[in-house]
């Protein structure tokens, strides 16, 4: 796989304040990325430096091999910024058009992007008129334009509907195969979880974590909680059996006592009704990784 | 690069229409010319000038005060609106270089304003040939007016991306290009007035007085304007000075105005960090 994206060691301070410290990620063609944080982490500063809109204080940055912000970069990268705004006046339709021009795409497109983000009823209305999620719709359509190689997206699927979210995320997949590298910050974990490929964990400007969510889960090695249901009447059997066995009949153990708990609790079968297994949930891994580093 | 002024041009023209800047402007412009043609009308006997050429004078002394003011209303807005919208960083993220929005946003704002502009002194011109047989006399004073007009509006729509980039806040930026329009076109001439009173024909009357009012892009378009007109006798105030200054000499301002003006906002809207 080429990389399309290639960030190292990069710097960025706001009037004494670190924004970003010696920050190192890439993004490889047709890879879907998320990057998290809390509010504050360091996202939206990382991604304007990318797009050449703010220049770093030290680093380096290499956008489809050209440097952040060039003619050449921004022929490249589409972009989306979080809460997507266009001037009330315009038409959607107009709007596209105007982007379509300054790709140097024909505005005969428009109306087909539109209608590919389920716009197309709404083209000749004013943007005004529009609710959040068809503002933030408009805003999808125009990273469409042309064959982008990198999309930087700022938290795309706010003010979306789930459907409207499900068929963005399966427009990515789209892109993705087609060879685009996506850098997307979320906030919205379970999603992200579910369509992405790798997910970058910034905190107080540092990059805390990068990975799988597989990668991560080893890394952070956080607990097991398993839920037991017992028959009419072992609770206290069951208690007695089981050290660490609590009154709401959950029991905790680490990835490596995982198994042998699991052993013990078969051994109980006879007064065992139920057993849920759960593992530890993505917004756990993301607080661990985020809250190690200085919150 | 040409394409790309062109998309700008045109959105901005949809925005335009949309907003009513460009009914605003036609009818500002054909109200006040038609007021004047009307009351123009009375003295042209007893002056001897044909009846459109005494319009053109007095057209003038009107354009000095309303083109800057409706270019200046038009433009302020450019930058800081688009910052305070949020379309900036999208916007920027686009190829493209920061001048070519500002050429695009300059081509639709004054292709609006030459169009208001020529609505109203067509009107103007109209009214005046349709009661003086002799008024075509004053169609090449009438012309000179029409282009002098629209350079002295590409220089203050340029000022007024200069200050909408400068102030990033369009309350900010109203301010300012109101303040810009009170200096130039209003006080700038009273401070002038004092000085000469005060100077009573010194060094300041005789060296300075010409060389500041030709630094004045709205006192040139005057001086230009008075100087090639037949009606110089017509207009009062700054008509002897006019004659004193060669043609040229306020050309000259005219013309080189709006591409400084058009520089200075490169610049300013350069420093913008979106």
């Amino acid at each position: 796989m080429t990389t399309t994206l290639t960030i190292s060691a990069l710097t960025k301070t706001y009037d004494g304040v670190r924004a970003l410290s010696d920050v190192s990620l890439h993004v490889a063609a047709g890879e879907r990325v998320a990057l998290l944080g809390h509010n504050g982490a360091g996202k939206s500063t990382l991604m304007k430096i990318i797009l050449g809109l703010i220049a770093a204080d030290t680093g380096d940055i290499s956008v489809c091999g050209a440097a952040p912000g060039s003619m050449a970069a921004r022929g490249a990268v589409a972009y989306l910024p979080e809460n997507a705004a266009f001037h009330p006046a315009l038409t959607g339709m107009e709007q596209i058009s105007h982007y379509l021009r300054l790709r140097g795409e024909p505005a005969s497109k428009a109306m087909g992007l539109l209608d590919r983000v389920g716009l197309g009823h709404a083209a000749k209305r004013r943007i005004g008129t529009y609710s959040k999620g068809m503002r933030q719709r408009v805003g999808l359509a125009q990273t469409l334009i042309g064959a982008p190689r990198l999309l930087v997206l700022d938290e795309p699927t706010s003010g979306l509907d789930p459907v409207s979210r499900r068929d963005f995320y399966t427009l990515l997949d789209g892109l993705a195969s087609d060879g685009a590298a996506i850098l997307l910050s979320s906030h919205a974990l379970t999603e992200v979880e579910a369509r992405t490929d790798r997910l970058l964990i910034l905190s107080g400007g540092k990059m805390v974590a990068q990975g799988t969510l597989g990668d991560l889960r080893r890394e952070a090695a956080l607990p097991v909680v398993m839920q037991l249901t017992a028959r009419n009447g072992f609770a206290p059997d069951l208690m007695a059996a089981l050290p660490g066995l609590g009154q709401d009949l959950r029991i905790s153990c680490c990835q490596a006592d995982k198994l042998p708990t699991l052993a013990r609790i078969a051994a109980l079968e006879a007064k065992i009704a139920d057993l849920d297994v759960m593992p530890p949930s993505l917004e756990d891994i993301y607080s661990h990784f985020s809250r190690r580093d200085g919150q | 690069m040409i394409d790309r002024i062109l998309a700008t041009a045109i959105t901005e023209a949809h925005i335009a229409r949309r907003n009513r800047w460009v009914a605003i402007a036609v009818l500002l412009m054909v109200v006040f010319s038609l007021v004047l043609a009307a009351a123009g009308s009375a003295a042209t006997g007893a002056l001897g000038a044909d009846r459109l050429s005494v319009v053109v004078a007095s057209l003038t002394s009107l354009s000095v005060y309303l083109v800057p003011l409706v270019a200046l209303l038009m433009s302020f807005d450019a930058v800081a609106g688009e910052v305070e919208r949020g379309t900036l960083p999208l916007l920027l993220t686009y190829p493209g270089a920061r001048w070519e929005i500002l050429l695009g946003k300059l081509l639709a704002h004054l292709g609006i304003l030459a169009l208001a502009i020529v609505a109203g002194y067509g009107a103007a011109a109209v009214a005046a040939i349709a009661t003086d047989p002799r008024a075509a006399a004053g169609l090449p004073a009438l012309w000179r007016l029409t282009w002098t007009s629209v350079l002295l509006g590409a220089t203050f729509l340029c000022a007024g991306y200069a200050l909408s980039s400068l102030a990033r806040r369009p309350s900010g930026a109203a301010g300012l290009a109101i303040g810009l329009w009170l200096g130039l076109v209003v006080l700038y001439d009273l401070g002038l007035l004092a000085a000469i009173v005060a100077d009573d024909g010194g060094v300041f009357t005789t060296r300075f007085f010409p060389l500041a009012l030709l630094a004045n892009p709205a006192d040139a378009f005057r001086l230009f304007n008075l100087a090639a007109s037949e009606a110089t006798a017509a207009a009062a105030g700054v008509g002897g000075a006019a004659a004193s200054i060669p043609l040229w000499q306020s050309l000259s301002p005219l013309l080189a105005w709006p591409v400084a003006a058009l520089a200075l906002a490169a610049l300013a809207f350069r420093r913008v960090v979106p």
